[in-house]
């Protein structure tokens, strides 16, 4: 039995990064995310116009895989040309800005899975985000969310959805607990966005068949779900094969949906086929095997599997080189950062930050932005508690992390409108009826555990009748049309219009809010280094920058003035003192004129009483005198003390900081400081009062000791103390001179 | 504008035909023309995989939503054998939806050769 660990380990052991499993590299089981000694050398053999031998393998014994990339995905008009460049110098045309992307995407056309993983594996992470910020498909970055409950309730659904779009989530994804509740969730969030945003494409992730079913029926705008597998084995359990997926691609395409592969790091490995090869090299099968189905995107790095690659050495910058082979084969990338990788928010963020800087088609392939505990996908890497940081974040950096801030008042209308439609379509088209206590909870609902018990069966039940008698979203547009919601019927009838125009098939395509189509084709990116590529216009920064949480001087004000009275009142010009028990409190200029509260949240008003409640304890006579020359409290304190008779004095700004003083030392070089005022209590003024008494009759006082706190309390209150400042010192006035104050409570 | 697989112009798809029931599913379908010429986009923007899954859904545009569910079903592992997929093949190509024909009889060989036929 081992000792037990000394107490720093012990403490380290209890932090959160410990909940999450680390494992050494092992090769016979896939845990390895780059550079296996099993990947196969890059290698391609081309006779007569076809691929004989491809990474080591000759065509005779070609997997499903394999058939499909040699037959379909390789560029042989530049397969000798790509293949022959040397890795290092191919690498090094991902960040070089003179080198375009149209020409790198030219040249990665012509390379096998092996040697697109080889050249992608040599970029170190800075480079990686170079690369991704000069690859994506599309200029403009955007994001999608995840919108699911524990219910499948449809009218929290409908407010969650129009939350979403709200909070700029150009895409949603919606998936079942209960499988056959699919097409109600498609209807529910369809009305939901629809309320909020015009252009928001919707998905309802399901098995295969069922999800092609509701495409094909017009209830959902794209699919995401159609998951690729880096290995033949792994790929027929999923019941599936390259050929069949190709049909799946040109299913969706066929009925105007748009549609991206699924597929990413860990898969293999978890489902035990990942013979022996890297993370990244499967992968790159997955990515070359989507180019040659024809699919415009793809979503990988990691999603399920993401927490096996961040269980190894370098995994997380294996997930990030995942996406660049995406953008790299000219692909639609919707980069992960989806299921939770880590209890850890400093590895959560460690993980995404990298790409929230580089720029991605859709930086998240499922923000939840509902709770963790209605996240039907499972926990996701940001979630509903998460949107301020990532607003935070967006604005720290300046980039566009495809989310806006959205008002207080907006939300909760949206939500109200969103539930009361989803209520009234479902009573229209004779799927459900709803009451308006449920309206009202789901409006107002965190999660759907504020729902109470809903009966299950009446979602079943709408989502067979949606099934059974073919409603889709035709019928959708109209049944809001009916019921009075105008805006949303447009907004969802141009959704199908979209369809017919099919331009949204193309590359990496979402809609704005004007309903254009941004794309590869429409949006290009065009990053050549600084001063080019995606710079938010304007109006986009401003939203960025304009979180609802940022105040001003004025916002100050305001706060200040509802605590606002009449307790000092001037009386005349302040004299020098010559009672020896006299202490001068000293406060600065726009105490109590402009300045009613410290950052503790006292009003100055007590914190005056405390003081002049420990003098009295003290047996001193007390004196309050505005200090107009000067906010510097060292200075208030000190011409306090010069005033006082005991030649003692108690320097007070308005924020709260104080001091003790005495009138023969230096401006800086008080007796007490108590310097941390958002969280000095009334007893530690009272305290303060007292040691200044204890001083002006000669004694020694103990020093009261500043409060402690592992609080960011910088972070927390600097901002108030710079408005605090300006509106004191707006009362600065040297003209003036000192003033002896009355205390009227 | 562009024409629905129904024949409607798309300016034709207002809230007003809605309301007044005018719209039916084919006019918010996609044509198979459109989807031809969206191919020939992703062609012009260095996607030539993109543009034939494009042409292989102009040719499944013309299908029903049964014939092309089923479709994407008889392609999974081990639903079919060689000769079914043949005679698939040979109803792709009477659509007329030769590509896709062509990507079944591919499709056929590799199944064979990889174990994956009923």
């Amino acid at each position: 039995m081992g000792a037990q660990p000394v107490g720093r380990i012990r403490f380290m052991d209890q932090q959160r990064v410990n909940l999450d499993g680390f494992a050494h590299e092992d090769v016979a089981l896939g845990l390895k995310a780059t550079d296996s000694p099993d990947d196969p050398s890059p290698s391609l053999v081309v006779r007569d116009g076809r691929v004989v031998e491809m990474d080591g393998r000759a065509a005779a014994d070609f997997d499903t895989l394999d058939a499909m990339i040699a037959a379909h995905g390789v560029d042989l008009a530049v397969a000798e040309e790509a293949m022959a460049l040397d890795d290092v110098a191919f690498a090094r045309l991902f960040v070089d800005v003179d080198t375009s992307r149209a020409e790198v995407v030219r040249l990665c056309a012509g390379t096998t899975p092996a040697k697109l993983a080889r050249v992608v594996g040599l970029l170190r992470p800075a480079e990686l985000v170079i690369a991704m910020t000069k690859m994506r498909a599309r200029r403009t970055p955007s994001n999608q969310a995840h919108v699911t409950n524990r219910l499948d309730d449809p009218l929290l659904l409908a407010a969650d959805a129009a939350t979403a779009a709200a909070f700029g989530f150009r895409e949603i994804e919606t998936t079942v607990p209960v499988l056959a509740d699919a097409p109600s969730n498609a209807v529910a969030v369809t009305v939901g966005a629809a309320v909020a945003s015009a252009g928001v494409l919707v998905q309802c992730s399901v098995e295969e068949a069922m999800e092609l079913e509701m495409g094909i029926r017009g209830l959902v705008s794209y699919a995401e779900t159609v998951s690729l597998y880096g290995t033949e084995s792994v790929f027929v359990d999923g019941d599936d094969t390259p050929y069949s997926k190709a049909i799946l691609a040109a299913a969706y395409a066929s009925r105007g949906v748009k549609m991206r592969v699924s597929s990413g790091a860990g898969a293999e490995v978890l489902m035990g086929g990942a013979e022996r090869c890297s993370m990244l090299y499967l992968e790159s099968r997955c990515v070359s095997l989507a180019r040659a189905l024809g699919v415009q995107g793809v979503q990988n790095g990691g999603i399920d599997g993401a927490s096996v690659a961040g269980a190894v050495p370098s995994g997380v910058r294996e997930l990030m080189a995942e996406n660049l082979m995406v953008m790299a084969r000219n692909l639609e990338a919707c980069t992960g950062n989806d299921a939770l990788m880590s209890e850890s928010d400093v590895r959560r963020t460690s993980r995404t930050l990298p790409i929230l800087l580089a720029g991605s088609d859709y930086v998240c392939s499922g923000f939840g932005s509902i709770q963790r505990y209605d996240n039907m996908f499972g926990p996701s890497q940001w979630n509903a508690e998460d949107i301020d940081d990532w607003l935070a974040m967006q604005r720290d950096w300046g980039v566009d992390g495809g989310l806006r801030t959205a008002d207080a008042t907006e939300i909760g209308r949206l939500r109200r409108e969103a539930a009361e439609a989803c209520r009234d379509v479902y009573r229209y088209l004779g799927l459900a009826d709803f009451t308006d206590e449920h309206v009202e909870l789901a409006i107002d609902a965190v999660g759907s555990k504020d729902l109470g018990d809903p009966d299950p069966m009446v979602v079943l039940s709408a989502a067979q009748a949606i099934r059974g008698s073919g409603i889709g979203s035709l019928e959708v547009a109209t049944a809001l049309q009916e019921c009075g919601y105008d805006e949303p019927a447009r907004r969802v009838l141009d959704m199908l219009a979209a369809r017919v125009h099919g331009d949204h098939l193309q590359t990496a395509a979402i809609f704005d809010e004007s309903m254009q189509v941004l794309s590869l084709v429409t949006d290009p990116n065009d990053y050549a280094g600084p001063g080019t590529g995606y710079q938010p216009s304007p109006e986009r920064q401003a939203e960025i920058d304009s979180i609802r949480q940022a105040r001003g001087v004025e916002d100050l004000r305001e706060d200040q003035a509802l605590w606002a009275g009449s307790f000092l009142v001037p009386v005349g010009e302040a004299a020098q003192g010559s009672d020896p028990r006299e202490v001068v409190i000293g406060v600065s200029p726009g105490v109590g004129r402009t300045v009613w509260r410290t950052l503790s949240g006292l009003p100055v008003a007590e914190v005056l009483r405390e003081l002049l409640a420990g003098l009295e304890e003290e047996g001193c006579r007390a004196r309050v005198v505005r200090v107009n020359s000067t906010l510097d409290l060292g200075m208030v304190g000190l011409v306090a003390a010069r005033l006082s008779g005991s030649g003692i004095g108690i320097g007070l700004q308005g924020k709260g900081t104080a001091l003790i003083h005495r009138r023969d030392l230096a401006p800086l070089a008080n007796l007490e400081l108590y310097s941390m005022a958002p969280i000095i209590t009334p007893a530690l003024y009272r305290l303060l009062g007292s040691n200044a008494g204890r001083h002006a009759k000669g004694a020694t006082p103990v020093p009261a000791r500043n409060p402690y706190t592992d609080e960011a309390i910088e972070a927390r209150y600097h901002t108030s103390v710079i408005a605090l400042v300006a509106l004191e010192r707006a009362c600065v006035d040297a003209t003036i001179g000192n003033e002896d104050l009355e205390v009227r409570w | 504008m562009t024409t629905a697989f129904s024949g409607r112009d798309s300016a034709d798809l207002t809230v007003d035909r809605l309301t007044r029931s005018e719209l039916q599913a084919d006019d918010v379908r996609i044509h198979p023309d459109t989807l031809a010429r969206q191919a020939a986009v992703a062609e012009r923007h260095h996607n030539a995989q993109l543009a034939a899954n494009l042409r292989r859904a102009a040719e499944l545009a013309l299908m029903s939503e049964e014939d092309v569910l089923g479709l994407y079903d008889t392609l999974r592992p081990h639903r079919a054998s060689a000769e079914e997929l043949e005679a698939l093949a040979g109803r792709l190509d009477a659509v007329p939806a030769p590509l896709t024909a062509a990507l079944v009889r591919e499709a056929a060989e590799v199944y064979a050769r990889r174990g994956l036929l009923r």
